[in-house]
């Protein structure tokens, strides 16, 4: 697992990525309350606000990550958006990504490099 | 960990608590104060509404006004040159909500007025206290004595259970009706406790000597019944209650007729009262209660689960070709279980059931215009029922 400045986290398996929001930010969000997803299979660009996750306190935005289509999305954290809170890095999960090049993952952190950004 | 925040913030007798509680401190009109703790904004919110939350709100200014003369009476008159409420007619042990207006009718603060024996209690908003006290100072401190309380806390007990945790603490309080205010012992000290709130709930507002407040806090935390409660949980309480956040839903912008605070005007203060008008703006303001005005404070309820935020933009159509309005408080009501919203829409649109297009990051969503509080109101009003407070 990798993750950006934006605290998000980056799961790589072959060319499609999985994207959700770290540990750190769900604990400075609070409590989630609303979550909105890109649609399957719309086209999308690195650092381009994809998703918004709104807690009780303010809406924020989610990047993706990385350029390419997105393959997947987790309606199950738009039914329920507590999930989040519960699993940030497991079951609240927020979107795959098909990369269109799989290389710019070397660009992420890793979780050394993470966690200096959150300390 | 420190007792003292990194800026020029200032802390509340009850900061050290906060810390040991675990709480999320934030920044809120020039305090340190805590907008969650270790349960979370939602969990506090309904434990609130379900047994009782407790909430340190020693930021409000507490300021109290003498009459020079010792009477009342004088005091009533002249703050009533300020404030459209009927301030002569306050019997002791009762407190009223009050609007400050400006000449143009607008709304410089919100406050609760109490009479305690020959005098006034005024608790006002924090980001408005300094500029109450002047203007105070300005019209009633040829005739009166003012003086801001800098040595007293302001605790907010909340919630079903309430009653009862006072009551084991501070016998007697139990008694007390809604908008009644007394003064009880605790310790050898004197509580100036009110039976009101910000959260649609029974409950109490306890103002406290500030040495003894840490230990009734304490000793409050200390029954089961009781969670402690943060700012976050206060919005989302009195958002669903329908009570306004002044600088939000009032400001000097909204009349007290558009902002529907209408029922704090009363009918001696009114066209053909004894005391009508005599307060600044009062043109506008009594016209407006005789005419209307032209817009409305109303409560929106989302169609979908976006929240709509304090600044959204309200439209008649989906095309958002005709603007009606602005949300000016929103978020997520955790005991509607959905998104809650208040704001101004034209007057003919200010009717429950009517479906507006609320502007969320470019699209229009749906929502329905809907009455107020979204949650029902638990006061307690056991005997000698006062008028209607909402």
């Amino acid at each position: 697992m990798k993750f950006t400045e934006d605290h998000e986290w980056v799961d790589l398996d072959g060319v499609v990525i999985t994207v959700g929001i770290t540990e750190f930010a769900v604990e400075q969000l609070g409590d989630i309350v609303f979550v909105e997803l890109p649609e399957q299979g719309s086209e999308v660009e690195a650092g381009e606000d994809v998703a918004v996750v709104e807690s009780v306190k303010a809406a924020s935005d989610v990047f993706a990550p990385a350029s390419g289509s997105i393959t997947e999305v987790n309606e199950a954290i738009a039914d329920n958006p507590s999930l989040v809170n519960e699993d940030p890095l497991g079951n609240g999960w927020f979107f795959k990504i098909k990369l269109d090049d799989p290389d710019v993952c070397n660009n992420f952190l890793d979780e050394e490099g993470y966690r200096a950004l959150t300390q | 960990m420190t007792n003292i925040p990194e800026s020029n913030l200032c802390c509340t007798p009850l900061h050290r608590q906060h810390l040991a509680l675990g709480a999320k401190m934030v920044p809120f009109a020039g305090y340190e104060l805590p907008v969650q703790y270790r349960t979370g904004i939602i969990g506090e919110h309904l434990h609130t509404r379900k047994s009782a939350g407790l909430f340190d709100v020693s930021h409000m200014g507490q300021i109290l006004l003498w009459p020079n003369s010792g009477n009342p009476a004088d005091a009533a008159l002249e703050l009533e040159k300020l404030v459209p409420a009927d301030i002569a007619g306050l019997r002791d042990g009762r407190q009223r909500y009050g609007l400050f207006t400006d000449a143009g009718g607008g709304i410089l603060d919100d406050f609760i007025v109490a009479r305690r024996g020959n005098h006034f209690l005024l608790i006002v908003n924090a980001s408005r206290k300094a500029q109450d006290f002047d203007r105070l100072q300005d019209y009633v401190g040829q005739c009166c004595r003012l003086q801001m309380l800098e040595d007293r806390a302001l605790i907010a007990l909340q919630g079903p259970e309430s009653g009862s945790v006072l009551e084991k603490l501070v016998p007697g309080s139990a008694n007390l009706n809604f908008m009644e205010s007394r003064e009880f012992m605790f310790q050898g000290s004197a509580l100036w406790i009110s039976r009101s709130g910000y959260t649609g709930e029974d409950g109490f507002e306890i103002s406290v000597p500030a040495d003894v407040s840490e230990g009734l806090f304490s000793d409050l935390l200390e029954q089961k019944a009781v969670q402690p409660a943060g700012l976050g949980s206060r919005d989302s309480l009195r958002l669903e209650a329908g009570l306004c956040l002044h600088g939000s839903d009032i400001d000097d912008s909204t009349s007290p007729v558009e902002a529907a605070l209408e029922w704090a005007i009363p009918g001696v203060r009114r066209i053909g009262g004894r005391r009508a008008g005599g307060f600044p703006g009062d043109a506008r303001v009594l016209s407006e209660l005789a005419d209307g005005a032209g817009r409305r404070r109303v409560g929106i309820r989302p169609e979908g689960k976006a929240p709509m935020r304090h600044g959204t933009v309200v439209h008649a159509d989906q095309e958002g070709r005709r603007r009606i309005g602005l949300v000016t408080s929103g978020g997520y009501g955790p005991s509607v279980g959905g998104p809650v919203s208040m704001g101004y829409v034209e007057i003919e649109f200010a009717i429950s059931g009517t479906l507006v297009f609320c502007e969320v990051r470019g699209r229009m969503l749906p929502a329905k215009v809907h009455s107020m509080p979204f949650i029902e109101h638990r006061y307690n009003r056991m005997r000698r029922p006062d008028r209607e407070v909402h």
